[in-house]
């Protein structure tokens, strides 16, 4: 057969591959949902559609347990993201916008160095650090490790949009003599919005779905979602841990197509 | 004053030129008070001595080092020989980390390949959807990986109802559970760097290879690969790297007999069973295994950068 030009691009089998590493990543996740509306109280019977454990999750024995979990959970994402976000914006600003200067490459490298350290690596060193210091573990230890971690995933996002933002648009708010401030919160802030709420949400997330650090230096009794879900499952995968399971997945799922379609909207036009 | 330094696609100018310390002190503060000092803490603290409820008292001492490498009996008082427990659970943690970068690489090397070759359009789409479960809890990700390998679970009732098997196939607690895990966890890792690297590549030479009578598979391998190779180290790497010292995988889906890295140092900051010093000291000696891996990769990648200028 005569080879077409194109035909140097396609190889045979690459496709089937996509498709399978596809079934890979998605094939546990849609199982595990699909069996938390099982009404079996098994999770190897399947007995037909029902919303039990659901119902299990918010009003049964442990529901308390996972209720505060929860709450601790979504105010030390919400917190510990709205902190590293503020904190990443301003170093984006410094690094993208303030020249070069000796400490650029250290400061970009020190930002990501929690992406760098193994994560048990660090769990380790914010434990000895707490200890050393004397914090008694609790949801403050929690919520400053994260604040922490959450930084480069802020960053990132938040840096690559001021990178692709042209400085036009600052340079004719000073040629009107708006002041740095003025052309700061004015001009940049609403232009890097896309990117800065990709940080948040980006960040939100990985505080959220935190289970190693938070493990280390959460005090006794102290437990945020995955620290239950974990002790749950050292017992054994129960049908209510996978209706909680899938309620965490659809929050993460839903937050980073929220991030995506955000990050592609084009506001500097 | 407009230096609009545009390097590599980006626009970095000096607007904020003034403020810039005062922008970066937050970060620096932070970064410096919580990542970087308790790090460096970690080798304090494996020179340490332990105290017997968790803790430590601060007496220099090489004990957690020597109990890493040297085996010198019931009472320590035994000419001291080479204590292998540990090397070998590292050795199995690289072993383990390198065959799940291995089937990564089998899988993502392909798909990453297939989405750098669709239409320009679609491709973001694709990368998309590789990237959703990344994004997803680990610990939710690695406990549905069990609930589907398990011997009554869904993939063996698949297989044994599609008459492929008589009896399902045990996975979970074997090597290859948690290869599968640390695979499942980090393959987007794989995708994404050398989607970027072929999405640059210039195919004109793949067609000038074949002008010149390769095969399709010798151009791969002589034209393509070499010439998104950064790409590909880069992604093993990402796979790599966060394998070696994870902890999730191994401690849901290997059991007692797989134990790597990872449950070493968290078993021995669990409660008061643990020795603090003896926990620092592995991790010490994992972030340098890290650090030594990066340091090699962030050396080739400016090679590479040099020669293409």
């Amino acid at each position: 057969m005569a080879k077409s030009k194109y035909d140097i691009k396609s190889y045979r089998g690459f496709g089937a591959m996509t498709l399978l590493c596809l079934v890979v990543l998605y094939a546990p996740l849609i199982v595990v949902t699909i069996y938390s509306f099982n009404a079996s109280k098994s999770i190897t019977v399947w007995e037909g559609l029902s919303l039990r454990w659901y119902v299990d999750v918010f009003s049964g024995p442990e529901s308390a347990k996972f209720k505060l979990a929860a709450w601790n959970s979504f105010v030390i994402a919400i917190v510990a993201s709205t902190i590293s976000t503020a904190i990443a914006t301003l170093a984006a600003t410094a690094i993208v916008r303030g020249g070069k200067f000796r400490l650029r490459t250290v400061s970009v490298g020190l930002i990501s160095l929690p992406l760098m350290v193994p994560e048990i690596v660090t769990a380790v060193a914010t434990l000895i650090f707490f200890n050393y210091i004397g914090i008694e573990r609790g949801l403050l230890t929690i919520l400053l490790a994260h604040i922490a971690f959450c930084i480069p995933f802020a960053y990132l996002p938040i840096a690559a949009r001021m990178q692709g933002i042209e400085d036009s648009y600052e340079q004719a708010a000073m040629d009107l003599y708006a002041t740095k401030r003025q052309v700061f919160t004015r001009i940049l802030l609403p232009l890097m919005a896309p990117g800065i709420i990709s940080g948040y949400l980006l960040s939100f997330i990985v505080s959220l779905d935190d289970f190693i650090i938070t493990n280390f230096v959460k005090g006794a009794g102290i437990e945020t979602l995955p620290t239950a879900i974990f002790g749950a499952v050292k017992q054994g995968i129960k049908p209510n841990i996978m209706a909680i399971s899938t309620m965490l997945l659809a929050v993460s799922v839903v937050m980073v197509t929220i991030s995506y379609f955000v990050s592609k909207t084009d506001n500097t036009k | 004053m407009a230096a609009g330094a545009t390097r590599g696609g980006g626009v970095t100018t000096d607007t904020y030129k003034e403020a810039r310390t005062w922008l970066l002190m937050p970060a620096w503060l932070v970064l410096l008070v919580l990542s970087l000092a308790p790090v460096s803490m970690i080798l304090i603290y494996s020179f340490l001595t332990k105290e017997f409820r968790g803790g430590v008292i601060w007496d220099f001492s090489l004990a957690a080092y020597d109990q890493f490498f040297f085996d010198r009996g019931l009472f320590g008082d035994e000419a001291p020989s080479i204590e292998w427990t540990y090397i070998t659970i590292f050795w199995r943690s690289i072993w383990q980390a390198g065959a799940a970068t291995l089937l990564s690489l089998i899988i993502g090397f392909p798909t990453a390949y297939f989405i750098a070759t669709r239409p320009e359009k679609v491709r973001p789409i694709w990368v998309f959807l590789v990237t959703i479960p990344y994004w997803v809890n680990l610990l939710i990700r690695t406990v549905s990986m069990k609930f589907l390998l398990r011997d009554q679970g869904p993939l063996n009732d698949f297989l044994m109802s599609t008459g492929l098997i008589d009896s399902p196939i045990h996975i979970v607690n074997t090597n290859f559970a948690v290869q599968l895990g640390l695979f499942y966890s980090y393959l987007p890792f794989m995708v994404l760097p050398i989607y970027a690297s072929v999405e640059r590549y210039n195919f004109s030479l793949s067609e000038a290879a074949a002008d010149l009578y390769a095969t399709k598979w010798v151009a791969l391998r002589r034209i393509l690969l070499p010439a998104i190779k950064p790409g590909v180290i880069a992604g093993c790497i990402l796979v790599f790297v966060p394998s070696l010292g994870s902890f999730l995988a191994p401690d849901l889906l290997g059991g007692a007999k797989n134990f790597m890295i990872g449950s070493l140092i968290e078993e021995q900051f669990k409660g008061n069973a643990g020795n603090w010093p003896f926990g620092a000291a592995a991790s010490m000696i994992l972030l340098t295994m890290v650090l030594i891996i990066l340091l090699i990769f962030a050396r080739q990648q400016a090679k590479a950068e040099k020669r293409e200028g």
